[in-house]
């Protein structure tokens, strides 16, 4: 649907929610609805990362299709948060071209392949494939230092896009007005982030993968995003202990960052393959058009994110732990190259979201 | 068991009890027969996606609500209940059945938990229902949503797109429905049958007989499917009528809407704030006469009786965000005569009306929806007795409004015992009936806010139980 029609469009199914109300216990996007009499596109993406996708409007609503006002408020959403996700990332080109998955997965698989034959030329086959044990084992393979930039480099081009998106985001959905919020309304928001208050579908749960509420859903979420930031730990006193106290990996099995490691990434691999699988059996209708491809792409990387950094810990004594290291790190890459061009990027714009509301 | 695939089992008499229709009584109905250990099969004549009728446009339903210690205030009392129904309707002719559905009500709210049903606060706008009616989540069709499944779960059969064209029925008692499936007509033996298939309101070949030419230009606000059949064919059978034939109830709705299931999203909200006109340009009622809950359901009536049933409201730019915002956009002109222009009405009376009433309102400002404020005209026929304020800051605008019904009135009567009543004053031995087709036995006129629901939760639990009661001694 082109840009002008879809925002055309979710202002028609917005007023005749305005005129309904019926799902106002749902979700805050209601309660949001209830405060405006027009939609602009700004408002209409504001709304739109503010859904949660639980889809419990969906099929409460007598006007869902075939009836003729065709209220798909899940999908109609979806499609103008895709379009959010494109026209707030930096550069808006290249976040164009991430719309296509093919596109998306190429990309994704190159950022890994350079990773992957750099690391081989720079290794060469003999370190690669020899067993390293003990202290800066893993640095025998690929040396520190192209870690460490490597990493800062991809980490600091992230940062950069999600601020520049967060920035037009927050301009766009306050219809370029300035406004601040409270300290309250922050941590509220940060609250209702971690705990996923609105994929309860008001109470019972979320209505996915098909018209039947159930927590499952949200807790399959709650343990990939629960995960991340367990990984994220792990990496953060891994740099602490080499960088601080000068311990190189691998550490200990009992160490903090092998625990933090371990259970995120378990978590996060549980996690992933759970929403996969749902988002395979759930329903198309009240799906955006091309939210799912976006949504899938992220969840495989993070999944394969995980899996391979847990190979590495199982493997970290065998020959083969070079291979899968070097693999791994290219997963990592990836995730890092499309973060600001993918779904992930909906950290920042949902909680940017929950923010106002709770502001408003 | 998946009646679908065993199309011989339903001619041998396969089930106890069968519920005709798929909405709140019915489901209710099939709910409690089968805790009582009855086989069920429910036949819904609409297709899955438009299950369930006009429950899909409910969206609270009214409860007696004892005091919790917390403060009495919030209780609402059984008399207060009966007074507040007796209000809208005069005396119920089943006064019994309406104290012991008022009585029962009290204990819907934890029996629609235990099978399903989840709740929300009162929606914003409706505080003034706090207390009386509770509000399930989502509404109507979230509702039904949770008692199907609910109810398929309990090992009720569901059969879709099942049009039950007929009853057979042998001295005084039900043998077999006739069911219509892909045009082809089939028998369906049970030993009792529930009937709750709501009233005509969809019948717009009935409606005419009723009302003429004029319920060309009703607009029927919920489901298509509530045409009557199983009623006409029980009163053509012998079974005793209640309630006012011609009686209906409407709303003012956007003439725009369908001409069926526009539901809730297509009612205007907007008459207190401005005038009403007819086709000709001119007033026909107090747009102010009483707080808009209470008036909010006379105006269809009102409309039904103007030219070509049709009516204009007009606000102007002081009001316009006063109400409800409305789903169709008003029609908007900067001037009275390109407003009248545009909605087809004859400019020089129009005008007139319009001058005429701000003359009457001149100097009244700063209405006050929240009461009766007294802002009235003066010397106006007919007068508006509050919120009269002028309509003079343009841009103008003009909402055209048709009757929208919501339902009729006219159903069967039943005994204590939720039997269908022949002419002879006789029960059918084994015809039970609940919800929309037996609500004349309790409700002849008006309406009171989400009562319908009410009605057809304690009818189809008793006719549930009664009907599984017969079926299995």
């Amino acid at each position: 649907m082109p840009v002008l029609e879809l925002f055309q469009e979710a202002n028609r199914q917005l007023t005749i929610c305005n005129s309904c109300r019926y799902c106002e216990g749902y979700c805050p996007v209601f309660r949001a609805i209830e405060t405006r009499r027009d939609f602009a596109s700004g408002d209409v993406q504001y709304l739109a990362n503010l859904c949660h996708d639980c889809r419990a409007c969906y099929y409460a609503c007598m006007y869902a299709p075939p009836h003729e006002f065709a209220i798909n408020i899940p999908k109609i959403l979806a499609d103008a948060r895709a379009e959010s996700y494109r026209r707030w990332s930096w550069p808006e080109s290249l976040s164009r071209a991430f719309d296509h998955r093919f596109v998306e997965a190429a990309l994704a698989f190159m950022a890994w392949a350079v990773v992957v034959l750099l690391s081989v030329t720079i290794v060469g086959k003999d370190r690669m494939f020899t067993r390293h044990l003990g202290s800066g084992a893993f640095y025998q393979v690929i040396p520190y230092v192209a870690v460490v930039i490597g990493g800062m480099v991809l980490f600091f081009y992230w940062t950069c896009v999600w601020v520049i998106g967060g920035v037009r985001f927050w301009s766009e959905a306050n219809n370029h007005a300035p406004q601040l919020s409270s300290l309250t309304s922050v941590v509220g928001a940060i609250a209702d982030a971690l705990s996923l208050n609105y994929l309860k579908g008001g109470g019972p749960g979320c209505y996915y993968p098909k018209d039947r509420p159930s927590s499952v859903r949200r807790i399959y979420h709650s343990l990939t995003a629960w995960g991340f930031l367990s990984a994220l730990m792990s990496t953060s006193l891994a740099a602490i202990y080499q960088d601080v106290f000068h311990w190189l990996p691998p550490f200990r099995l009992v160490s903090a960052p092998v625990l933090f490691g371990t259970a995120g990434g378990v978590a996060m691999t549980i996690g992933t393959v759970g929403l996969i699988w749902f988002k395979l059996k759930s329903d198309d209708v009240p799906a955006g058009g091309v939210a799912p491809a976006m949504d899938y792409m992220f969840l495989a990387m993070l999944c394969m994110t995980s899996l391979s950094g847990l190979f590495t810990l199982v493997f970290r004594s065998a020959s083969a732990m070079g291979t899968i290291l070097v693999i791994h790190l290219g997963f990592v890459a990836a995730l890092f190259i499309t973060a600001p061009y993918g779904k992930f990027v909906h950290v920042v714009y949902r909680f940017l979201a929950l923010v106002k509301y709770r502001t408003e | 068991m998946d009646v679908r695939r065993l199309p011989s089992l339903i001619e041998e008499r396969a089930f106890d009890i069968l519920v005709v229709g798929g909405g709140n009584a019915a489901l209710c109905a099939a709910m409690a027969a089968r805790e009582r250990g009855a086989s069920v099969l429910l036949l819904e004549r609409a297709p899955e996606h438009m299950r369930a009728g006009n429950t899909r446009h409910t969206r609270n339903i009214r409860c007696v609500r004892v005091a919790d210690g917390s403060g009495s205030s919030r209780a609402y009392s059984e008399d207060e209940f009966l007074e507040d129904l007796m209000q809208v309707t005069g005396s119920p002719p089943n006064l019994d059945l309406a104290r012991r559905t008022i009585r029962e009500s009290r204990w819907l709210p934890q029996w629609m938990s235990e099978h399903g049903i989840s709740w929300q606060e009162p929606l914003a706008g409706t505080l003034n229902l706090g207390r009386t009616n509770r509000w399930f989540l989502g509404g109507g069709k979230a509702l039904a949503n949770a008692y199907y499944q609910q109810a398929m779960e309990m090992g009720v059969h569901v059969r879709y797109d099942a049009f039950v064209e007929d009853l057979v029925i042998e001295s005084g008692k039900f043998q077999a429905a006739v069911i219509n499936v892909a045009s082809a007509q089939r028998k369906i033996g049970a030993r009792a049958v529930v009937v709750a298939t709501g009233g005509f309101e969809a019948n717009l070949a009935w409606l005419k007989r009723l009302w003429g030419a004029a319920a060309d230009n009703f607009i029927v606000r919920g489901t298509p499917y509530n045409d009557g059949t199983l009623l006409a064919k029980l009163l053509e059978k012998g079974a005793s009528p209640i309630g006012d034939p011609k009686g209906f109830h409407a709303v003012a709705v956007d003439a725009r809407a369908p001409k069926f299931d526009g539901g809730i999203v297509t009612r205007l909200d907007a008459i207190p704030f401005g005038i009403v006109v007819n086709s000709q340009g001119r007033r026909f009622y107090d747009e102010g006469e009483n707080i808009w809950p209470k008036r909010y359901a006379s105006w269809g009536r009102l409309i039904a009786e103007q030219p070509d049933q049709t009516a204009y409201c007009i606000v102007d730019s002081k009001t316009i965000h006063s109400f409800l915002p409305p789903m169709y956009k008003p029609f908007c002109a900067d001037t009275i005569q390109a407003l009248a222009k545009m909605l087809s009405v004859d400019t020089n009376v129009f005008s007139q009306t319009v001058e005429d009433f701000n003359r009457a309102t001149a100097g009244n400002a700063n209405l006050r929806m929240e009461r009766l404020d007294g802002l009235s005209s003066r010397e106006l026929q007919p007068p508006k007795s509050n919120w009269a304020v002028p309509i003079d800051a343009p841009p103008f605008y003009g909402l055209p409004l048709r009757p929208g019904i919501t339902f009729t009135y006219m159903g069967v009567t039943i005994d204590d015992q939720s039997r269908v009543v022949e002419k002879t004053g006789r029960p059918f031995t084994n015809i039970f009936a609940a919800g929309e087709i037996m609500s004349g036995n309790i409700l002849t006129k008006g309406y009171l806010a989400g009562f319908g629901l009410t009605i057809g939760s304690v009818s189809g639990k008793l006719a549930g139980e009664e009907a599984a009661n017969y079926a299995r001694s």
